[in-house]
């Protein structure tokens, strides 16, 4: 159990970034795909500007994991329709549940219990492109 | 008075602060020798529960991914620690747009909590609008993140950081579908 102590506390402090940040918010969700506040863009553009700048410098200083291996970063394979099919059946169901996954878990914390459902159909989801997936294109 | 770290977290947080520590989040996995990516843990769900009967796809040591599933439990402890201990005194702040056309569409815009309860609580699973969006939704996420190879976590964030294009194409998916879902789909579901 020791070795997942610290991806325990990451989990807590997510669940409460995504909360306080309000980016679990169903409300939000709507405002950016509606383009009426910059919040949700804000945090986005945040995070990967910060989170380039951080692997950058992984790379070019090849810094090191706290358990001193090569920190290993994988690459995306460079195929486009599932990105782009796939993509676009992800963004159907963000908008209409208003989470992507993380949140759906933070939510039901949050008291609603009823993104269990949610989580358990994404489940199912994820189960049918298993069974499908070799003769879907990509 | 003075204010404490500890009241002023309990306030929404602004956008800049949810950026920094999501960026924070990320490079901990890193650090930790992981990516940050949460839709695969549907995926691990899949292989524990004897998946691996029905496709290969769920051939896999899933024990290797408890550290993403005591992730998504830290995730949901946080979602609870910020409901109570760090219970917020403010109201979120909604573009008043958004409440007029959510109002036109027939949503009661209560944001007390975090998705309106009229369309997201057990009893709306019954109604069309709730099936469609909890369980269709639901379904969707699912099976388009898996068919995308991840989910805002591993593209928006993890691919993009490390300048991917195939996240990038993924990104615009994902906003293609969420536009078409907004203003295509949502005024026939609801009205």
């Amino acid at each position: 159990m020791k070795k997942y102590i610290g991806f325990l506390l990451v989990g807590i402090v997510f669940g409460i970034t995504m909360t306080k940040s309000e980016a679990i918010s169903w409300y939000r969700i709507q405002e950016m795909f509606r383009f009426q506040s910059f919040h949700m863009y804000g945090i986005i553009m945040t995070a990967v500007v910060l989170g380039a700048g951080l692997v950058a410098s992984i790379k070019r200083f090849h810094l090191q994991s706290w358990f001193g291996q090569p920190i290993h970063i994988p690459a995306k394979a460079h195929t486009y329709m599932r990105y782009i099919i796939g993509g676009t059946i992800f963004g159907l169901g963000w908008a209409a549940t208003g989470a992507c996954p993380g949140p759906m878990y933070v939510l039901v914390g949050n008291g609603l219990s009823v993104f269990i459902v949610v989580i358990l159909s994404a489940v199912f989801g994820t189960f049918v492109y298993g069974m499908i997936r070799h003769r879907l294109p990509h | 008075m003075e204010t404490t770290f500890f009241e002023w977290i309990t306030h929404p947080w602004p956008w800049w602060l949810g950026g920094i520590m999501i960026t924070v989040i990320m490079g901990s996995m890193l650090f930790m020798n992981k990516t940050f990516g949460v839709s695969s843990t549907f995926r691990t769900v899949c292989a524990a529960t004897g998946g691996a009967r029905y496709s290969n796809f769920f051939q896999f040591d899933w024990k290797n991914q408890m550290w993403n599933m005591v992730f998504i439990l830290g995730a949901l402890i946080g979602g609870i620690i910020s409901e109570t201990l760090l219970a917020s005194p403010d109201e979120m702040t909604l573009s008043s747009a958004t409440v007029e056309d959510l109002t036109q569409l027939g949503v009661q815009v209560d944001t007390q909590y975090m998705a309106p309860v009229s369309l997201f609580s057990w009893q709306s699973l019954l109604s069309f609008e709730g099936f469609f969006l909890i369980i269709v939704g639901g379904f969707l996420v699912g099976f388009g993140a898996r068919y995308a190879g991840g989910c805002t976590s591993g593209h928006a964030i993890s691919g993009l950081s490390n300048l991917q294009f195939p996240s990038l194409v993924a990104v615009i998916g994902f906003f293609i579908g969420g536009l078409i879902m907004t203003h295509l789909i949502y005024p026939l579901v609801l009205g």
